[in-house]
């Protein structure tokens, strides 16, 4: 604001930045950063967000340079990712740190949203920046599935028929939606096509949402870890203070990003996708990329197709209706000795159903799942209510 | 804080025990683990061992090229494992493709050459299946990447051969085989003592020769693997510097913070 009143007093001593700063506010914006208020006490969890903004940035970098080689065909796709591991200069760096990426992405907004979940950080007033989170998530999730589907081995293909065909439930018009997704009968080239398309395609409305994102999150600022209203003087500026903490935080992050791109670079995918495509060969167990696992396990646990489906966008849906379904006033953990057991046993639960969802369907791994994707729902329903009106939170400090 | 983690921590052993006694229930009929051998390429310092995956390239070339194709390597590629580029030639040169269509508009039979891919030994999936019972021989390029534990794997299946139990009936042209899915496998035993002549004198058992042929087709799937270690090493080396710096940093700018 201060540059704008010199701006309008610049006669001759008008820098060309603050020029230009006067037409297009960008020096102000990256003075916002300065500006921008951020409690003292947040732990390297709050460094989560910005190492899934930087997770996105490879993606996206990585992915361009990917789509330079990359040829969306049914009979050239497996052969063209082979020779850009092989022939195209430092092209395995490049398709190794795009998998391993995306599993890394998965990491760290997995651990995001946990974040989130302990700390409260879900609650007025910052509702909407919870629900733009979990679109964000869903717009991952699809972007994920799109671009595992495109190196066109074995899992690609099959796990594309799987989760395309799950929309055959929907009533009445259930075959016909599939067809239209498919581009014709059965999974193929135009599938192939427009799933490379829209892989490229999301990534860009994930940024645009990750800016909604962003506003939410100034317009209140970070909550913290002891979930309460922070005043001035329990503030800091975020940068330099959360600049080099967050620096911190991308080390150890590229550090283990770093071990599995160069010495486990296939350990998070599946063997079957380097085996090409075949219409013809169904393998043993189709399984998802792992972190749609635990999804998987819930969609799997009920005997009915419809049923699974609806019961699997619900477990994902859910998580809008969050801030209402936890009536407490407190938000951190800290102080809430009852949510604070409630929300380790959701992520046990989470972690079963991860475990079953790569397993086999069937005993005992189907009775586990039904169990465990029941508490899931329970823990919202009927657990987190229930706490929040009975729970006997602890004294909250006055401040920080 | 500590509480969380003590708790986590007994969380975690029970799922590691519920998880070990209901996989150690479900593998009870499948196929046999496979043998756990000692590789040189294993590890963060693992290497291929040249004069091992020349001779794994002699036993493709004289046993596994009959019915399997290597389809993702050109013959020039095989420098990297210490072929000289005249020896490659001279490799290249024993194969015979089509190319063309010429001026004249035919197509003509010529030898390969350096910058070919490895020939296929059947021109067409449905005349390898002929030749095979019906059953496809699959492509050897990925083949340790696209199997569980590849290397493993492949090294048990082929020394893994041997008479099937009473209780077992073998179907027609198939072989008992405990490592393979299922347990009966179509390729009949690849491999017998002394079947190859290796030039540096090694002694081509069975077992040597199954190592030699798994570190040649490890080379294969992953040629990138040697490069992709050592530049591994400089940037962890790097990152470990730069998230201490990073930390100090932090700490100094910090110090004031109550």
């Amino acid at each position: 604001m201060d540059s704008k009143t010199n701006n309008v007093n610049c006669n001759k001593s008008c820098s060309i930045i603050e020029w230009i700063d006067y037409r297009l506010p960008f020096l102000s914006f990256l003075k916002h950063l300065q500006h921008y208020r951020t409690p003292k006490n947040l732990s390297y969890l709050w460094s989560m967000g910005s190492i899934a903004g930087i997770a996105l940035v490879i993606q996206i970098v990585t992915g361009i340079v990917l789509a330079m080689h990359y040829t969306p065909h049914v009979d050239y796709a497996f052969e063209s990712v082979e020779k850009i591991m092989r022939n195209v200069n430092y092209g395995w760096l490049i398709r190794y740190m795009h998998a391993v990426g995306a599993s890394m992405f998965f990491v760290a907004v997995y651990i995001h949203i946990a974040r989130g979940l302990y700390y409260g950080s879900y609650k007025t007033p910052r509702e909407l920046l919870w629900q733009i989170g979990i679109v964000i998530f869903l717009v991952m999730m699809a972007t994920a599935f799109m671009g595992y589907v495109l190196p066109w081995g074995q899992m690609s293909y099959w796990g594309a028929t799987v989760i395309t065909n799950l929309f055959s439930a929907i009533p009445l018009v259930g075959e016909n939606i599939v067809t239209w997704l498919w581009g014709g009968f059965s999974v193929d080239n135009p599938t192939l096509n427009r799933f490379f398309s829209l892989h490229y395609l999301l990534p860009f409305i994930i940024i645009a949402l990750v800016m909604l994102h962003l506003i939410a999150l100034h317009t209140h600022g970070s909550n913290n870890p002891k979930g309460i209203d922070v005043t001035e003087k329990d503030t800091i500026p975020f940068h330099p203070y959360y600049t080099i903490k967050d620096f911190v935080g991308f080390g150890v992050y590229f550090l283990i990003f770093a071990f599995f791109i160069f010495y486990e670079p296939n350990y998070l995918g599946h063997p079957d996708n380097y085996t090409p495509a075949n219409p013809m060969v169904t393998p043993a167990h189709i399984v998802p990329e792992w972190y749609f696992l635990p999804f998987y396990a819930i969609l799997r646990a009920v005997p009915s197709k419809l049923g699974g489906v609806l019961l699997m966008f619900a477990s994902i849906f859910v998580l809008f209706f969050l801030p209402w379904l936890d009536r407490s006033p407190i938000r951190s953990a800290s102080f809430r000795p009852l949510y604070r057991i409630s929300f380790w046993l959701f992520v046990i639960d989470c972690l079963v159903l991860g475990y079953v969802g790569g397993k086999p369907p069937e005993e005992p791994y189907l009775t586990i799942s039904r169990i465990a994707a029941t508490y899931y729902f329970f823990n919202f329903f009927i657990l987190l209510p229930f706490i929040s009106k009975y729970e006997k939170p602890l004294p909250l400090p006055s401040s920080l | 804080m500590k509480h969380e983690f003590v708790m986590l921590f007994r969380i975690f052993i029970c799922i590691f025990l519920l998880c070990s006694s209901i996989s150690a229930s479900a593998h009870s009929h499948t196929a046999l683990p496979p043998k756990k051998m000692e590789w040189p390429f294993d590890g963060m310092f693992g290497t291929f061992d040249r004069q091992a995956a020349q001779r794994g390239f002699q036993v493709y070339k004289e046993v596994c090229a009959a019915c399997h194709g290597l389809y993702n390597l050109s013959y020039r590629n095989l420098k990297d494992i210490g072929f000289s580029d005249a020896e490659i030639k001279e490799i290249a040169k024993n194969y015979t493709l089509q190319d063309g269509p010429n001026d004249a508009g035919e197509m003509y039979d010529r030898p390969a050459m350096p910058s070919d891919k490895f020939v296929h030994p059947y021109p067409n999936e449905q005349a390898a299946r002929a030749a095979n019972n019906g059953a496809y021989p699959p492509d050897l390029s990925l083949v340790v990447k696209s199997r569980e534990d590849g290397a493993n794997y492949l090294y048990s299946l082929l020394t893994g051969y041997h008479d099937a139990p009473t209780d077992i009936t073998i179907m027609p042209g198939l072989s008992y085989n405990p490592y393979f899915a299922g347990t009966q496998i179509a390729m009949p035993p690849p491999l017998t003592d002394g079947q190859v002549t290796y030039a540096d004198g090694t002694k081509a058992s069975v077992e040597q020769m199954a190592r030699d042929v798994t570190i040649f087709l490890q080379w294969s799937a992953e040629p990138e693997m040697e490069h992709r270690k050592s530049m591994g090493l400089k940037v962890m080396i790097f990152l470990v510097i730069f998230t201490i710096f990073f930390y100090i940093a932090k700490q100094r700018i910090w110090k004031d913070v109550k």
